[in-house]
């Protein structure tokens, strides 16, 4: 908890106290964390002499930013036009499948979370997926399950309590 | 010394692909054969063609080697810098383009001839290297216009240039500067807008990436011209690298004195800061990024007052799209005569393009304004993939519109285009052949905008999602005429009423799916 805060700190010293830096630090800070606390928050607007509800009202608005805690990986599906009609809907019901879970889900062990995105720019190579920060693109079911297992695979071997 | 250079294209594609190991492999063979001082190697942002991602151009020959795997790269070295012989096998090929399209460059025998002015040098340049960018002409634009320009020169060439804005709307340029020099009050902005989020578009994201000086010398130029000396890069928050090549450029550029204070010993003082989004398309919309910019939630304001007189921090703000931005220091250095040259009359310059779907080569294009998109199809993407007939390509984002066949031969160009109905959009061209389900792909647009709704106007918010759920069961076979009745109305309605672009773009691929595919429509229905 000290960690995080001071972690937080780190990052408004890092752009300055002040709101126009707002947008980054709550981007930021939700990049290390992997979502946004409440006291997270509280400490932004403590230090941004900012009201909470206007922190929280800013920070829900943004898709990038999380409320609520996610999965261990993210995997960040593209719905739109360009890599659906080259395929969009068989990796789609694939994801699920593999992951057992329905979109906008994170899994009762905590290990995924299954969301969608917008076009990532990515879609000369569609259907296109972010696992975590990681872009993977001409998808097709099969592959969906190859790269979802590898995943899977490192934290075996990783050794990842 | 220094007799060859190595760039390996570094764009989020080619690195999905194993650039990132292919260049570590070029640099081990390279230091195998002892030729690490003569032979640099860097990244670029090249993606003309992505079915040979990643790409390694050597220069000074310019010869394009593509895709290159690990192993292929420790060849390329070995064959072509150790022995001096091309390795023939691993060539991108040739293609000849028609007569009147300039070709490119060095790079002419291996790829595309396109007419390049935006994106003249991204992928012949390291976009880490100022150096790069000064040698091919890079900042002489500003030098120019500090010292031989007075600020109203560099506005009138911008103005009769006739340059319009490539960030959907098409308005005049050196007009939206003019109103922002005529203001009284100062401070003034020139604002970046790199939020480029329409499906199916990543040009700005390349220009950035392949020649982030470009844009930082056109900001220079409009703030020289307007009166300003601070500017903010708005990019995407998904861009990343993007971001960091920025970042990178503007301080080579403050050390060199190219920006910062009294640049070039001048009075003229510009400096430039990038700011990140997290992750909202209405951010794109101007007045919405410029709530986001201040730290707000990214809901547009009320036009007017337009930026250009309440723009951010409340004073007046010039906002350019990327690309509009890159074509500044190319009309200053070579003149407005020059720049009316290209593409047609009413839009003169090129546009840069970003093909995707049904076509045999997909990528990003930059064509004269008033190519006709047959040509494009033709030409660039080397014609319909599996040889299918057209149905219909989608340009994308909130201006942009579903094309039909009849409409192949009409000049792509702002206002030919708006005579006929359809928009340029964003510059995405999504080409869709004779199997495609038009219902199913007016279904994905609206979910895109019902996604993207921020939820500020009535009409947006709960039309966007009646007109989803509409399309849904139609597309399912479970709707009758009267549904269908009601989501014309609806969209119309959702169309003339909504507070901003958005919403007023969303009910497009329903209007003009109907309007040119009616029977497909109707042939879903239940009764
Ligand atoms: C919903 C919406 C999204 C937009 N997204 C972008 C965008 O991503 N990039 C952009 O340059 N312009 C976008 N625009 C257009 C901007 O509002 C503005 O017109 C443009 O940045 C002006 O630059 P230009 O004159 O150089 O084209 C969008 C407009 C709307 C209504
Ligand atoms: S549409 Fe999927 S990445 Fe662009």
């Amino acid at each position: 908890m000290e960690d995080v805060l001071a972690t937080t700190d780190g990052i408004i010293d890092v752009h300055g106290a002040d709101q126009e830096a707002l947008v980054e630090i709550l981007r930021e800070v939700n990049e290390v964390s992997g979502h946004l606390s409440r006291e997270q928050m509280q400490r932004i607007a403590s230090r941004l002499s900012l009201p909470l509800s206007k922190v929280y009202s800013v920070a829900s608005f943004y898709s990038l930013i999380s409320l609520e805690p996610l999965g261990k990986h993210v995997v960040r599906f593209c719905q739109d036009a360009p890599c659906h009609v080259v395929g969009g809907q068989q990796v789609w019901e694939a994801l699920e499948h593999e992951l057992g879970i329905p979109f906008g889900a994170t899994s009762l062990d905590g290990e995924w979370s299954l969301l969608t995105t917008s076009c990532i720019g990515a879609c000369a190579v569609g259907p296109v997926m972010m696992v975590d920060s990681d872009i993977h693109g001409n998808l097709d079911p099969q592959k969906v399950r190859e790269i979802i297992a590898r995943y899977r695979g490192e934290e075996r071997s990783g050794g990842i309590v | 010394m220094i007799r060859s250079t190595v760039l390996v294209s570094g764009d989020p594609i080619s690195l999905s692909r194993g650039a990132e190991d292919t260049r570590l492999a070029i640099e081990a063979e390279l230091a195998f054969y002892g030729l690490e001082d003569e032979v640099r190697v860097g990244y670029t942002g090249r993606v003309n063609r992505t079915d040979v991602l990643p790409v390694v151009v050597v220069y000074p020959e310019g010869i394009v080697y593509g895709p290159v795997s690990p192993e292929t790269g420790a060849t390329i070295v070995s064959e072509h810098l150790y022995k001096g012989r091309k390795v023939e096998h691993l060539l991108v090929s040739a293609e000849v383009a028609s007569a009147e399209i300039d070709t490119l460059g060095v790079a002419e025998d291996t790829l595309y001839a396109q007419k390049r002015v935006v994106l003249k040098r991204a992928g012949t340049i390291d976009p880490y290297s100022i150096d790069e960018y000064i040698a091919y002409d890079g900042y002489f634009a500003l030098g120019k216009a500090l010292t031989s320009m007075t600020p109203g020169e560099v506005l009138d060439t911008v103005k009769s240039s006739g340059l319009q804005g490539r960030g959907g709307a098409g308005f005049p340029t050196g007009l939206k500067w003019t109103f922002v020099a005529q203001q009284p009050e100062s401070p003034r902005y020139i604002v970046c807008n790199a939020d480029e989020s329409e499906p199916g578009t990543f040009k700005d994201r390349l220009i950035v990436e392949g020649d982030p000086h470009a844009v930082l010398e056109g900001m220079a130029l409009a703030g020289y011209a307007v009166g300003a000396s601070e500017g903010w890069i708005y990019i995407r928050g998904e861009y990343a690298m993007a971001k960091d090549i920025l970042n990178h450029a503007i301080t080579a550029a403050e050390e060199l004195n190219l920006l910062g204070d009294n640049i070039m010993g001048t009075s003229f003082s510009f400096h430039v800061h990038v700011h990140a989004g997290a992750g909202a398309y209405v951010c794109g919309e101007e007045t919405a990024l410029l709530n986001s910019l201040e730290g707000e939630r990214g809901i547009p304001r009320i036009r007017p007052p337009y930026p250009t007189v309440y723009g951010f921090r409340g004073k007046p703000t010039v906002v350019n799209n990327v690309e509009t931005l890159a074509n500044i220091a190319p009309i200053i250095l070579n003149g407005a005569d020059w720049f009316r040259a290209i593409g047609t009359e009413r839009s003169p310059g090129t546009k840069v393009y970003t093909m995707l779907g049904d076509v045999a080569l997909s990528g990003l294009v930059e064509a004269p304004m008033g190519t006709t998109l047959r040509e494009i199809i033709g030409i660039y993407g080397g014609g319909m993939k599996g040889g299918k007939a057209f149905k219909a390509a989608q340009t994308g984002g909130s201006s942009g519109t579903i094309i039909p066949a009849e409409l192949l031969d009409v000049p792509m160009d702002f206002a030919s285009m708006r005579e006929k109905g359809v928009g340029l959009g964003s510059g995405a061209l999504l080409v869709c052949d004779e199997d495609t389900d038009i219902v199913d792909l007016a279904y994905v647009l609206v979910r895109f905008f019902k996604t993207e709704s921020c939820g500020k106007c009535t009409p947006c918010r709960v039309g966007t999602a009646q007109m989803l759920e509409a399309l849904d069961r139609l597309r399912k076979g479970m709707a009758r005429r009267a549904d269908l009745e009601r989501l014309e109305e609806i969209a119309t309605y959702v169309q003339q009423a909504s507070f901003c672009g958005l919403g007023q773009a969303a009910p497009v691929p329903i209007l003009t799916g109907l309007q040119y595919f009616r029977s497909e429509f109707e042939s879903r229905l239940r009764d």
